[in-house]
């Protein structure tokens, strides 16, 4: 690449032109990185959701319970390996804003069926030894800065009165996606300190099957065998669970990517039309090249790199700094966990360059096919 | 011996024959070389002269190779260069040509080293060779000590100069000069023609030149008019305008 120099020269030609355009680039990939890292954060349920588990909730809702005694019925059916059971308890922690998921969970089964979550066999047998214990997501820890042994009360909302718990262990997760902004807590304690009507009652149930080629099949043995009950209910795999669960979210979703995808589209062609002109600015230049012997394919990549150079600069900056600022999303959309995956980060330095090179492409065949006698007459 | 009559004998370097070009200009037809021939030796240094829209441009342009005309021949040291395709042209150019245009035509964003070294990207050159060559010819126009100055540091005298060494840094078989001091002040002028003088005289090189000033015209070896599209030689006969 003999002519890089020359590359890097038409780049400082206009310096602050130059910069702006980068700058759009990186506004835009920015956009992107943060547009990608949402759609992540409403289908991240769905991406992650074990392929052997089921979900069981009441037929007639989510929020409508279950017996307890559903747990050894369905731990006979064939093919399921293991069930545990969790209740919402919907509580406030200080403000009504700081809002977290908390659950009530099985402690003997609930840290068996999640094994994407990691937490220290130590940790985990301090909760198993006080009543009052639980459990906190990395994400939620931090969240409020809280630390192993502090004093977590929690309002309840469904449930009376102000609950007190000690905080005996964090969990992290094994995925850089897995949501750490959970809160769990004994079951037991749930129904010793809670209303009567609770007691009995398990809100959903997640089971895990021998085999995930199975799934389906189970499912619908696990509804025909309580179909006809008074507590009728509703299978569905861990996937296509946290789907409909995403697809309830979906408006706002659609909202945000589709005024996300308009300002993304609106700046490449901004970004296109700059350097449409910046290269017809310099046609007479290019027809001197092209008289000194630069052959037209010369000319065409010249062209073409200036806009690809320009376009990766932005594209990289811009999702860089989208993975800088998404960790920080959380805190404006709680509940979320904002995750950007190389993978994607990749694909949007990809992008840009794709785009820069649209947007070179029209310039750069027209400085190709330009007739240099025209040119030279024109300058 | 440059001749006009289309009689040339084997020995030259560049031979025209029956040069036509037309252009079409809405319904209007402008026919501005009709049939010309030239027969140029080595190391000839011919100036083109003639009014405005003449053709000088027009007859530069298809010697050079950037333009085809619409019939006749062009012969360049036994290639016929009208009969080569768009591709093999920009080829041929880069190795044959070395172009010198009125208004310099530098490249802004490069030194005048940068500049100079553009037809040199095109060759197999090392890097050293080609700073070599370079400097060989920036010190031959004497611009040794502006090697690093930018086309808008230097006056209208130096960039041409630069032009200069721009166009012979690949010693191409001919240069072609279309007015070359005609943005210039008298005493840059003469600079320039010293100079294109030097590379005819003391290196032998062979230049086509146009210009519309007598003073330059006569440092030339021959002076041709274009005159109702075909070259007349100026020895006397034809008017001067
Ligand atoms: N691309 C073109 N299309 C139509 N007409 C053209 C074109 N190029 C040149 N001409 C015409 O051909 C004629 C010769 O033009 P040319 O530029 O060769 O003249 P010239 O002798 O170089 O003039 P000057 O001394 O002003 O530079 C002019 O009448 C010009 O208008
Ligand atoms: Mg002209």
């Amino acid at each position: 690449m003999k002519h890089l120099h020359l590359l890097f020269a038409n780049l400082k030609r206009k310096k602050i032109r130059t910069t702006l355009t980068i700058g759009s680039f990186a506004v835009a990939l920015f956009l992107y990185g943060l547009l990608v890292a949402i759609h992540g954060a409403f289908y991240q349920g769905v991406e992650l959701a074990g392929a052997d588990r089921l979900v069981v909730i009441n037929r007639v809702s989510l929020i409508q319970p279950l017996p307890i005694s559903y747990r050894d019925r369905l731990l006979q059916l064939d093919g399921v390996e293991a069930v545990t059971h969790a209740n919402w308890f919907g509580g406030v922690y200080q403000d009504e804003k700081n809002f977290f998921p908390q659950f009530a969970v099985d402690k003997d089964t609930y840290r068996q069926m999640f094994p994407e979550y990691a937490i220290t066999d130590e940790g985990w047998n301090a909760f198993l030894a006080d009543r009052e214990g639980c459990v906190a997501g990395a994400a939620l820890a931090e969240r409020f800065g809280w630390e192993v042994g502090d004093r977590i009360p929690i309002r309840g909302t469904i449930f009376p009165g102000t609950w007190e718990f000690n905080l005996r262990a964090i969990f992290t997760g094994t995925r850089p996606q897995d949501d750490t902004s959970q809160f769990w807590f004994r079951y037991d304690y749930l129904e010793e300190r809670g209303p009567e009507w609770v007691k009995g009652l398990a809100g959903w149930y997640t089971v895990r099957v021998a085999d995930p080629d199975r799934a389906a099949e189970i499912a619908k043995a696990v509804d025909r065998g309580f179909a006809n009950s008074a507590w009728e209910t509703k299978t569905e795999p861990e996937k296509a669970f946290a789907a409909s669960f995403a697809k309830q979210m979906g408006n706002i979703e659609f909202l945000i990517m589709t005024i996300g995808t308009v300002v993304f589209f609106t700046l490449l062609l901004v970004t296109g039309n700059t350097m449409a002109i910046a290269v017809r600015e310099r046609t007479g230049e290019l027809a001197v090249l092209k008289t000194l012997g630069y052959p037209d394919l010369s000319i065409l990549t010249l062209v073409l790199a200036e806009s690809a150079l320009i376009a990766v600069q932005g594209g990289v900056l811009g999702v860089l700094a989208a993975k800088a600022i998404s960790p920080g999303l959380a805190k404006a959309l709680p509940g979320f966990s904002f995750y950007l995956p190389p993978a994607d980060l990749v694909r949007g330095v990809g992008l840009a360059l794709a785009v820069g090179l649209v947007a070179g492409l029209l310039p750069a065949l027209s400085a190709m096919r330009l007739r240099v006698v025209d040119a030279l007459r024109r300058v | 011996m440059v001749r006009v009559d289309g009689n040339g004998n084997g020995t030259s370097l560049i031979r025209v024959r029956n040069l036509d070009k037309k252009y079409q200009r809405g319904s209007e037809e402008i026919h501005v070389l009709q049939g010309l021939n030239l027969d140029v030796e080595q190391g000839d240094f011919v100036a083109f002269m003639g009014p405005s829209g003449s053709g000088k441009t027009t007859l530069l342009n298809l010697l050079g190779g950037l333009d085809v005309p619409t019939s006749g021949s062009i012969t360049v040291a036994g290639d016929e260069v009208t009969a080569m395709s768009a591709k093999k042209l920009t080829g041929w150019r880069a190795r044959h040509v070395g172009f010198i245009f009125q208004m310099y035509n530098l490249i802004p964003v490069l030194t005048a080293f940068g500049n100079v070294e553009l037809p040199l990207l095109l060759t197999r050159l090392s890097k050293a060779q080609r700073r070599k060559h370079v400097e060989t010819v920036l010190d031959l126009v004497g611009l040794a000590d502006r090697m690093h100055h930018y086309p808008r540091q230097l006056s209208g005298g130096q960039e041409q100069r630069v032009a200069i060494a721009r166009a012979i840094v690949t010693d191409p078989t001919f240069l072609l000069a279309d007015e070359p001091t005609g943005d210039l002040d008298r005493r840059s002028a003469d600079e320039i023609m010293e100079l294109i003088g030097r590379l005819v005289h003391e290196h032998g090189k062979t230049v086509l030149m146009v210009t519309h000033d007598p003073r330059a015209a006569d440092r030339a070896h021959a002076v041709l008019h274009l005159d109702k599209g075909v070259l007349v030689e100026s020895a006397g006969e034809a008017p001067r305008r």
